[in-house]
């Protein structure tokens, strides 16, 4: 039987799952832009969080102020979304997926480097202002910093709606979405419809970036967070925001979980690809994932 | 309907084997008698295993549609396996080596059952499952590395009835016999019926399904030879050029640049994975020596590395744009420019 | 900061290098297997910064070891193993190489049966596989100053000073959070026997790799409720386990690093949640000693020095890349007085290695009193019996808090003599005895 210290740990675990969950999502997120509309799994974000972070990071020891060095940086973003959408995605109109695949495998080699050349290779202390320090609620203890990272995980995903559902641009991009031949039909500029995508997915890396590196420390290490990214991928859907936020908060609480209570049986460790494992036993059952669209098997 | 790799057009002229009757001679007899110690120990033998290993994902990516990111798993446990099994059973090495394809082949199988039911990007992530799995495994249970403190073995030596092997011109031999025969192999086997209907499968699995291929077979099959060849890829890495096993040495990374060797170097060509090897292995080397003597030493070592890094993924996304069907299908259209010139 | 200065300052270097070897004296090489970029290149660029920064001081003040100058090329690994093989296999075809420097356990893995047939010195400082402390199976590979068996003995013995004694540690609780790798795990079995030894309960707790996320971890530490928290990381690791013990309310105080979580990289991005976070060294962190003023002094200030970031003067890592540079720069001198001042073989190195015995007297002429205690290299231990001190971040900087510790070689030498003679075994090697390491191949 448990007692009742064992059950508030067991809350405890669990909402400190729940909360990196919505760390994992907000990476997943800028994968889903980007796939929903050019069916592209864009490997180089991971990139682009670690560009934005040191973009953002480098300006503010410069002496920029906070602001103004967000402002930049989100236009740093904006315009390298419309370069790789004119430089990469362009020339490789109608290719496979795969191709394209490996296209941003070589974009993120291309964005990793340049990103140490202007920025160096030094580790930063990227300071949000957000204090790490736990409270408690009844005997729980929850980090400040994850529940305001959470509430602006929130409000991103909010105005993402919100520029979807209300802007032109937004309706254009769920037109692609739904069907790119009958968007072209129709007279939609298909590569306009990319260009604002990864841009988005540029400003998405720059929130993650901030928030993770306020975590990690704005260094190399920053890119490898795609790898906590996809499982939640393939759990969600590719194509799913929606599916990126509850898949994301499925493998957080899941893999703590493990980790703590059968992690001790194996030996530990299993975080790494415990989430994987979860998420390929959920596609045996729903091979597209819990929100992903069905024609994706025709691949 | 579209597939999720670019596929060339298959070539079908196999009569003309003079190049490559001359490309093995050399490899035999030329390369052993000439080539610097170097050479062999820090690009010959690096390349033979990851041309091994570009050809056996071939096998399940190019030929049977099916993307793994998990190549460098099975390069692992390929590795491990044929250490444990000297260890332990100290077998002649064809058994050993024979014996850890056969290891490989059985973990490829477990972890290739998801391809029964997923597609596409589902498929590819799911095989970053075997990846971070094996790895775990490797350095998680000491039995594996025979409890070694920190986990890296240094290789034993290779003996071959009772001659050792140990020597870098008798393990560039060992190697190249093995990547000689074993692509042969893969040839006879993509010419052959079941290399039929794996490309059947991928050009169009319902229709395949509808003509009588068994789809399911036929898909595990694949998975099960490609990771036996990458397994012996992994023990070529391990036993003859780096001479140390460590799971740290099979990460992700390995993984992906086994992709790219065959992305760049073609598709459903066993060509392509001999230029893809040579290209990521030869290319960063070379590029390091001409920019030394460039710029003679002036360039910080990290900045070079970085500059690398950015060519060498522009290098990539140019080939993507300029030729899909990578460097074998330019090594045809140089042929054929030949062709007409004499 | 900016590469574009480093290149100049690079340029530099080279040019003196090339004026130098104008001059045909002799010459020492040494290959550096650097690694400036990637996951591990803060410490990277700051040790091979420091050792650099030491050979340029001992090339402009000195004019070289007693007129021997030292040269050496750098290529870049990026810590990758297949990179440092190829580095190795490029770069051992240079004459008059003094040893092998590559600060990676997996490179210097590779490397171990490729240095024993050149005969030449391979030196781990501060890493390394444990058992290579045994030089009589290991004639070329040096484990200096600490091997990760000594560096155990030592964090517990500064726990036990700390708690007032080895016996107070008598029903105290230990959790090891270590990284999930081989170099995480090779010291499972010793705190095992220590806390065997002792009578605490230490629970080991793995962190995979990278260790981007511990949430998991750390409640498990909360639920173990320990005394002490002893931090076994590497990289990132690091600072995320400090960000993640603040907001599970542990003390960072109570948290001990050991030698890979020990430098300003790891702390500086954890900010607030790192103070009073103390760590294991054998090497002072600060720019006040004689031999750093001397560096800040002859190379900074003549536009020589190899970091391009100047606050990183001092740093952990850098004075770890100079205390490395003594080391090497002393046993060429120790070689030299036996077999003249000359360029030297591999294996003159070696013996020079082998006779490294600096007391805190010559540390002090050397001017690196409280930069590290000393070293007592042999034939048959190639660790050398370094001593190890603890320092707390405040935030801004390393404050030694402790003595000088001595680790308990004594009851570590037995386990590593059976594991280097099971290798030996394995291996079909011979036991060197010390006539034996006193024949040099000139």
């Amino acid at each position: 039987m448990m007692d009742w210290f064992g059950f508030l740990f067991l809350i405890e675990v669990t909402i400190g799952g729940l909360l990196s969950g919505v760390m994992y999502a907000l990476v997943a997120i800028g994968f889903v832009l980007i796939y929903k509309t050019s069916g592209v799994l864009n490997f180089a974000q991971g990139a682009m969080v670690l560009f934005a972070a040191l973009t953002f990071v480098s300006l503010v020891e410069a002496g920029v102020p906070f602001v103004f060095a967000l402002i930049i940086s989100a236009a740093i973003m904006v315009a390298l979304g419309f370069a790789i959408e004119r430089t990469v995605l362009r020339p490789l109109a109608n290719r496979s997926p795969m191709t394209l695949f490996m296209a941003t495998l070589g974009l993120s080699y291309i964005i990793e480097g340049a990103a140490q050349i202007i920025w160096g290779t030094e580790v930063h202390r990227l300071d949000l202002g957000i204090s790490n320090a736990p409270f408690q609620v009844a005997g729980v203890f929850i980090s400040t910093f994850d529940l305001v990272a959470a509430a602006i995980a929130g409000v991103l995903v909010a105005s993402l709606t919100a520029f979807f559902r209300w802007t032109r641009t937004g309706l254009a991009f769920r037109a692609v979405a739904d069907d790119q031949f009958a968007a072209l039909a129709v007279g939609l500029r298909l590569d306009r419809t990319w260009a604002t995508v990864w841009a988005a997915a540029g400003i998405v890396a720059l929130v993650a970036g901030l928030l993770w590196g306020a975590r990690l420390g704005v260094q190399f290490s920053l890119s490898l967070i795609v790898l906590k990214a996809l499982p939640v991928l393939v759990l969600g859907g590719f194509d799913s925001v929606l599916g990126a936020i509850v898949a994301g908060l499925a493998i957080g609480a899941t893999e703590k979980l493990a980790e703590v209570y059968l992690g001790p049986f194996v030996g530990g460790g299993i975080e790494g690809w415990f989430a994987y494992v979860v998420a390929l036993l959920v596609l045996l059952i729903r091979p597209s994932g819990l929100f992903g669209q069905k024609l994706v098997e025709r691949f | 309907m579209s597939a999720i790799v670019d596929t060339p057009p298959q070539t079908q002229n196999y009569l003309r084997h003079w190049p490559l009757v001359a490309v093995l001679l050399a490899a035999f007899i030329g390369v052993p008698a000439f080539a610097p110690v170097y050479v062999l120990e820090a690009i010959l033998l690096p390349f033979l295993a990851l041309a091994l290993a570009g050809v056996g994902l071939n096998l399940l990516t190019g030929y049977g549609g099916q993307v793994s990111l998990g190549s460098a798993a099975f390069m692992a446990v390929g590795a491990f396996a044929a250490y444990n099994i000297q260890l332990r059973l100290a077998l002649a090495l064809p058994v050993t080596i024979l014996l850890s394809a056969l290891t490989a082949a059985t973990v490829g199988l477990i972890f290739g059952l998801p391809s029964l039911r997923l597609r596409g990007f589902y498929l590819a992530v799911s095989t970053l499952a075997a990846q971070f799995f094996v790895q775990w495994a490797l350095t998680k249970f000491g039995w594996f590395s025979n409890y070694s403190p920190s986990g890296v073995i240094s290789a034993p030596g290779l003996t071959l009835f009772g001659y050792s092997l140990d020597s870098t011109t008798s393990r560039y031999l060992l190697a190249l016999t093995l990547v000689t025969l074993i692509t042969l192999g893969v040839w006879a086997f993509t010419n052959g019926p079941l290399g039929n209907d794996l490309i059947a499968i991928r050009d169009n699995e319902t229709a395949a399904q509808i003509i009588g291929v068994p789809v399911l077979k036929t898909k595990l099959v694949a998975f099960a030879v490609s990771s036996a060849i990458i397994g012996v890829a992994g023990f070529l890495w391990a036993f003859t050029y780096l001479r140390t096993v460590e799971p740290a040495g099979f990460d992700l990374d390995r993984s992906f640049d086994i992709l790219f060797i065959i992305i760049i170097g073609g598709l459903a060509t066993l060509r392509g994975a001999f230029l893809g090897a040579g290209l990521i292995v030869v290319f960063p080397l070379l590029l390091s020596r001409l920019s030394a003597l460039a710029f003679g030493g002036m360039i910080d070592s990290g900045v070079l590395e970085l500059v690398q890094r950015i060519i060498l993924g522009s290098l990539i996304i140019a080939f993507l744009i300029v030729e899909p069907n990578g460097l074998a299908a330019i090594l045809d259209r140089v042929k054929r420019g030949f062709a007409r010139t004499f | 900061m900016s590469f574009l200065k480093r290149i100049t300052i690079t340029a530099l270097a080279v040019a003196t290098l090339a004026a130098g070897s104008a001059a045909r004296a002799d010459e020492q090489y040494f290959p550096l297997q650097s690694y400036r970029v990637g996951p591990y290149a803060a410490g990277g660029t700051g040790f091979f910064g420091g050792f650099i920064d030491y050979m340029t001081l001992i090339n402009t003040r000195d004019g070289g070891v007693n007129g021997v100058k030292l040269v050496w090329d750098e290529c870049e690994t990026e810590y990758a193993v297949e990179k440092g093989v190829e580095c190795y296999q490029r770069q051992k075809s240079h004459a008059d190489i003094a040893a092998w420097n590559p600060l990676s356990v997996g490179i210097a893995y590779a490397m171990i049966d490729g240095v024993t047939a050149d005969k030449v010195p391979l030196i781990t400082v501060n890493h390394g596989r444990t058992d290579t402390t045994d030089g009589r199976v290991f004639p070329y590979v040096f484990p200096l100053l600490l091997n990760p068996y000594s560096e155990t003995s030592g964090i517990v013995n500064y726990i036990a000073s700390k708690e007032g004694g080895l016996e107070a540690l008598k029903g105290k609780k230990i959790v090891v959070l270590y990284h999930g790798s081989p170099y995480g795990k090779e010291t499972i079995p010793i705190y095992e026997l220590l806390a065997a030894k002792y009578g605490f309960t230490v629970v080991q707790i793995e962190v995979p790799h990278p260790g981007n996320e511990q949430g998991a971890q750390w409640l498990q530490i909360r639920r173990e409720a320990p005394d002490y928290v002893v931090l076994r990381g590497w990289g990132v690791m690091n600072p995320v386990a400090l960000t993640t013990a603040q907001r599970n309310g542990f003390p960072a105080d109570h948290i001990i690093g050991n030698v890979w979580s020990n430098s300003e990289e790891d702390v500086i991005p954890a900010g607030d949640a790192a103070i009073g976070y103390t760590a294991i060294t054998t090497q002072a962190s600060g720019n006040q000693y004689p031999v750093l003023q001397d560096i800040i002094k002859t190379v900074y200030d003549a536009g020589q020095g190899n970091l391009s970031d100047k606050s990183r003067i001092g740093s952990v890592y850098h004075n770890l890349g100079i205390v490395n540079g003594i080391l090497n720069v002393e046993a060429i001198r120790i070689a030299q007085a036996k077999f003249g001042n000359r360029t030297l073989t591999g294996d003159e190195v070696r013996w020079g290695f082998e006779h490294l015995q600096l007391n805190p007297a010559r540390v002090k002429e050397l001017g690196a009193e409280n930069l590290f205690h000393s070293i007592n290299v042999t034939y048959d231990n190639h660790e050398g019996e370094g001593y190890v001190t603890f320092q707390q971040w405040d935030g801004k900087k390393w404050n030694v808090v402790s003595d000088w510790i001595a680790p308990d070689w004594a009851l570590l030498r037995p386990i590593i003599t059976k594991s280097s003679e099971a290798y030996a075994a394995e291996k079909g090697l011979p036991i060197r005895t010390s006539e034996e390491a006193d024949q040099v191949t000139q």
